[in-house]
């Protein structure tokens, strides 16, 4: 298996979509810290990026790429090989891509210029929204032969997640805030991964306000560990079913 | 008075007195009471004459949970190194450690207070000292608790480099004028790290107010000082750094706000100069009320809060020129230093969460940025004048370091 990675890895490096990612997110890195000397405005300033280009980056390339490997894909099950081991291995081998991108073109600039608490966790929401994007394309990917398709689907979950899906919820606190919809609400960003992975760095950087609203259960949601455990445990969930599902399409899947 | 000169007493295992109390009846005006190492089981000493106590090694006064363990009635009255502990409990006497009542001129020094109900409580008491005491509650509601340092109607009071623990109030003034409060370190008590009610021209200076159930409040008073103070992790619903309720004429300069879920909360505030204060990942760091007006806020650094200016209408009386704001985006063509573009402080969304306190969940969202965008392009929400007309492009520097 690591000897497929190692070449599926290969292969994505010839294409240079992982360099120019790389060194885009180092590029905005390394400009925001140069342009802002306060730290905390750095991680607020690449918590957009991490909101929006990393789950757009994650759906697109990996649908992109799904489809280009689509041949060595039949090539390989003509070989004696587990077609489950075939996935994982082109699974992790585009986690593996998009994550080291993602270290290097984000941890790096924050190893050099301070490391702090809120811009570990903004790298950590990078890595789990990496996770959880890429096994969502893969899903995408495997239900229909449409390239184009399955783009379009992929985006639709992105666009969906980064934007209408706040305003729906918006809604709906509006709607009945005159209940007590503390746990709802709470229910209902489990449903979305970038709230998820936004809830983490609310816990970071407005703790403060978050303590002061809403009683005791966002209190002891904010105040403790438990909103790190518990929205750590829910992207995972995203991560882990999207990609679980398509692989058991994959197993049956008639190439 | 049969030698004409102060004497000095000792008192305890190997003193000519085996009690305090036999030792205070005894001793002239003027006499020193040295109070020997060792667990003194009294209650109830009263001192009406000027006397100096002092105890060596920290002797231990234990009440036994029963009534009050100083009553000082006299001027010139010092106590200085002693233990105090477990005084009685009770809200209709205010039983407390050390009580003064028109004992003008008291010193108190260098005392430990374990368990009483109010450490310190001074009535009707001028030019009182109160130094390097240290206080500490543990009791677990509000209604079991006195305040630490209680004033009520006194002048020229120096309070200075106490420590004030699991308290009601840290530190209460009442009816207090021209008293200065310096270096001391609140810290965990129940309501407020410092409470004023009724106290003009007072000043605080250089003290730590932390992790206290609010702050400082500062009500119904007028001519304050407060300078370089710390208000630290103030969290809460309704907690604030700083509590300002029908004051005015204050001076507020030089101290930091971090970490409270409000820094300063101000209603019926006038005539109040905001300088070089630092507002640090604060939730709000400033909520205004629209009863405010002629405050003048200037030269202050608002870093990391969540929302830095919320208020209540659209009225608009008060100044807010010349600060630095970290969510300024404008430019500075001239270099000049100053932004020229004014700067907006007050968030849309801020609104909405004042109606809607659950919204808060989805801050920081690209939908809830599009709308701050649209709103800062045409406020419809936001009150338009309530604006900084010169931003600084850079913060001013005004660290220093922490007590």
């Amino acid at each position: 298996m690591t000897r497929i990675i190692k070449y599926i890895l290969y292969d994505m490096l010839r294409t240079r979509f992982i360099l120019l990612y790389l060194g885009f997110l180092l590029l905005a890195t390394f400009s925001m810290y140069m342009l802002d000397s306060d730290d905390a405005k750095v991680v607020l300033s690449l918590l957009n990026i991490m909101l929006l280009i990393v789950p757009l980056v994650g759906v697109i390339f990996t649908t992109i790429h799904f489809y280009n490997s689509y041949e060595f894909i039949e090539m390989m099950l003509a070989q004696p090989l587990n077609r489950k081991k075939i996935f994982i291995s082109q699974y992790l081998a585009v986690i593996m891509a998009l994550s080291l991108a993602l270290i290097v073109g984000v941890g790096l600039p924050i190893f050099i210029y301070g490391v702090n608490s809120s811009a570990l966790m903004l790298l950590y929401s990078g890595l789990m929204l990496t996770f959880v994007f890429v096994s969502i394309a893969f899903l995408a990917a495997v239900f229909t032969r449409d390239k184009a398709k399955a783009i379009g689907v992929g985006l639709l979950f992105w666009f969906y997640f980064a934007l209408i899906y706040d305003a729906l919820l918006l809604w709906a606190i509006y709607q009945f805030s005159d209940y007590p919809i503390e746990k709802a609400t709470l229910a209902m960003i489990s449903f979305n991964p970038v709230d998820l992975a936004r809830i983490l760095m609310l816990l970071q950087l407005d703790s403060s306000a978050m303590m002061g609203y809403t009683g005791a259960f966002y209190k002891d949601f904010f105040g403790s560990n438990m909103g790190f455990i518990y929205s750590t445990m829910v992207l995972m969930l995203w991560a882990l079913i999207p990609v679980s599902w398509s692989m058991y399409i994959f197993k049956k899947k008639d190439l | 008075m049969a030698s004409g000169h102060a004497q000095q007493i000792s008192v305890g295992l190997n003193g000519q007195y085996k009690s305090i109390k036999q030792a205070v009846e005894k001793a002239n005006a003027g006499d020193t009471i040295i109070i020997n190492p060792g667990i003194y089981h009294e209650n109830n000493i009263i001192i009406q004459k000027p006397l100096t106590i002092i105890g060596k090694d920290y002797p231990i006064i234990d009440a036994g949970g029963v009534g009050e363990i100083f009553t000082l009635a006299a001027k010139n009255i010092t106590l200085k190194g002693l233990f105090l502990k477990n005084s009685g409990m009770s809200s209709v006497d205010d039983l407390a450690g050390i009580k003064c009542l028109d004992a003008h001129q008291v010193r108190i020094v260098d005392n430990k207070f374990d368990d009483t109900f109010f450490a310190i409580h001074l009535s009707n008491t001028n030019g009182a000292l109160i130094r390097g005491n240290r206080l500490k509650a543990s009791a677990a509601h509000e209604y079991q608790l006195g305040n630490g340092i209680h004033l009520w109607k006194c002048k020229n009071a120096r309070i200075i480099d106490n420590e004030i623990k699991g308290h009601r109030d840290g530190i209460y003034f009442e009816f207090v004028t021209n008293s200065t409060i310096k270096q001391n370190l609140s810290d965990g008590n129940m309501r407020y790290g410092l409470h004023f009610m009724f106290s003009h021209e007072n000043e605080y200076i250089d003290n730590t107010f932390r992790n206290n159930g609010a702050g400082v409040a500062v009500m119904y008073s007028h001519s304050m000082k407060m300078h370089r103070n710390n208000f630290e992790d103030n969290w809460g619903t309704s907690s604030y750094g700083l509590l300002l309720k029908d004051m005015r004429d204050c001076e507020i300069s030089g101290n930091k706000f971090k970490k409270n879920t409000i820094g300063i909360y101000m209603e019926g505030t006038s005539r109040t100069q905001f300088h070089n204060n630092i507002f640090r990942e604060n939730g709000w760091a400033i909520k205004l009320m629209a009863s405010c007006d002629d405050n003048v806020f200037l030269k202050n650094n608002f870093i990391a809060n969540t929302f830095d200016i919320s208020t209540n209408g659209k009225l608009v009386l008060n100044t807010i020129d010349g600060n630095y704001w970290d969510k300024y985006q404008g430019y500075d063509l001239n270099k000049d230093g100053i932004g020229d573009i004014p700067f907006h402080p007050v968030n849309m969304f801020s609104f909405i969460v004042e109606r809607v306190p659950a919204a808060m969940l989805i801050w920081r969202s690209f939908l809830v940025q599009m709308l701050d965008k649209a709103e800062k392009v045409i406020p419809a929400i936001t009150p338009e004048n309530l604006k900084d007309n010169y931003p600084t492009m850079k913060p001013y520097d005004l660290d220093r370091k922490n007590k």
